[in-house]
């Protein structure tokens, strides 16, 4: 059912900038529209290209917001994170919670 | 006739004509607006329901640039040691990834196998431990899932309560109201002190899932607790119901002024909206002496509605036995993409 799902209906996840949107429904309480329209206009592209792993692929990996392929020195796991939340302006508890832990005040 | 291949509510091979499928549609969509007063759907909406079912193909999917977010219930319950899924020796921890690099969700949960706040709430610094070293090493939204559940904090199912059940037996219906807002201050209390050890960890949010399970007292004690939960902590919170109506055990609770007993989800989640609740999972579930196209044109009839009246994200449930899906363990795939593609084009949902 989990695949099912994902193929017929689901964005896509760190495949596209599905993790994304969700955050901004998470966070800031947003509409599906409203969410897609802010990460697309973040990344400066339309809201097709959001759901297309090919181009997303590409994005992802150049402003390293973590992707599904494990290329050797990219931004990994919470690293990832810590890029999303500064370029979407989304706060991220495990984030806010690591910036404690090093007691930098960034 | 054409005769095209649908599925009875328990997911058995169903052979109907369109006028058939097209008379189950109108029925399950009438009984929705019968019961809870609420618009039915119209010819053109029934009509393109009736194309997704007939549509050529033993998969679906809705329009490239269309996709929805996934939020799941159960999650790393379904990829690990658990019998009732697929038991596989992998640890919640690679679970979600898993989920995240191989399938593509959008978010993941982990949750205990005894989903319920109430036996988290003593392995709880435990649990935390998984979702910390999880939370490094994933980038997806991950969620902690576990159910209210009421009726384990009463005596017939092991907890401390009286039995309320036994009191209305007995006649005695203050009694049986007095013990059943017992249970539910002792059940908000406990997913309060798990939240809150939860939210220590750099958890994203919480699932609350399967609300108002044992009913309106059941259902006010986690509007209480997502309250305090939104006041105390930064966890974002996805409240998902058991049914589509709140079950009156109790039948005197309000919230917000309004009665909870006998509520719609397009009330039930104006509630968890007023509460503070982040996203609303709307819950229909499915009657299994119907066919599938009467349990999905009921449910996109209810859904519609909450989509109209709730204005934060709503993510209508759609696993084993909700949604227009039917109650079989190994869910053919599909009544699954045919019900999905029906209810994100025809309600406009937020995700699934």
């Amino acid at each position: 059912m989990d695949l099912a799902y994902r193929m017929s209906i689901g964005m896509g996840g760190i495949g596209t900038a599905g993790d994304i949107v969700a955050r901004l429904q998470m966070t800031k309480r947003m509409k599906l529209d409203a969410a897609k329209e802010y990460v697309a206009k973040k990344l400066g592209v339309d809201q097709f290209t959001l759901h297309d792993t090919l181009q997303m692929r590409d994005i992802r990996d150049e402003i390293e917001l973590g992707s599904i392929t494990a290329l050797p020195g990219k931004a990994k796991g919470i690293e990832s994170k810590a890029r999303i939340a500064e370029f979407f302006d989304i706060k991220i508890n495990s984030v806010e919670r690591l910036k404690k832990k090093l007691s930098l005040g960034i | 006739m054409t005769e095209f291949t649908m599925r009875t509510g328990t997911g058995k091979p169903l052979y109907m004509t369109k006028e058939q499928i097209r008379s189950d549609l109108e029925d399950g969509t009438n009984w929705a607006t019968t019961k809870a007063k609420i618009p039915e759907l119209s010819g053109n909406e029934i009509d393109h329901i009736l194309g997704i079912l007939t549509r050529p193909g033993r998969q679906i999917g809705v329009e490239q640039g269309k996709g929805i977010v996934l939020t799941t219930d159960g999650g790393t319950s379904r990829y690990t040691g658990i019998c009732r899924y697929s038991a596989m020796p992998v640890s919640r921890e690679q679970a979600v990834i898993i989920g995240e690099r191989f399938i593509g969700f959008d978010t993941f949960e982990i949750g205990h196998a005894d989903y319920s706040f109430r036996p988290v709430k003593t392995i709880a610094m435990d649990e935390a431990t998984v979702i910390e070293n999880t939370e490094l090493n994933s980038v997806i939204p991950v969620f902690y899932g576990a159910m209210p559940n009421l009726g384990i904090y009463f005596q017939s199912q092991g907890g401390k309560w009286p039995s309320p059940t036994d009191f209305m037996n007995e006649g005695k219906i203050d009694e049986a109201r007095a013990v059943q807002e017992s249970a539910a201050e002792d059940m908000t209390n406990d997913i309060v002190y798990v939240a809150k050890i939860f939210a220590k960890t750099g958890l994203d949010g919480l699932d609350i899932d399967t609300t108002a399970a044992a009913g309106d007292a059941d259902f006010y004690g986690t509007l209480k607790a997502i309250e305090t939960i939104k006041k105390e902590t930064d966890l974002a919170l996805e409240v998902g119901m058991a049914g589509e109506k709140v079950f009156g055990l109790h039948a005197d609770l309000k919230y917000e002024g309004e009665r909870l007993a006998g509520m719609w989800p397009h009330q039930q989640g104006l509630m968890v909206e007023k509460a503070g609740g982040d996203i609303f999972g709307a819950v229909i579930n499915t009657d299994t002496g119907k066919s599938c196209p009467w349990n999905l044109a009921r449910s996109i009839t209810f859904v519609k509605e909450v989509m109209k009246t709730v204005t934060i994200p709503v993510h209508p449930n759609m696993g084993m036995g909700v949604g227009g899906i039917p109650m079989c363990e190994v869910i053919p795939m599909d009544v699954v993409t045919r019900s999905g593609v029906a209810m994100v084009e025809l309600t406009n949902c937020d995700g699934v």
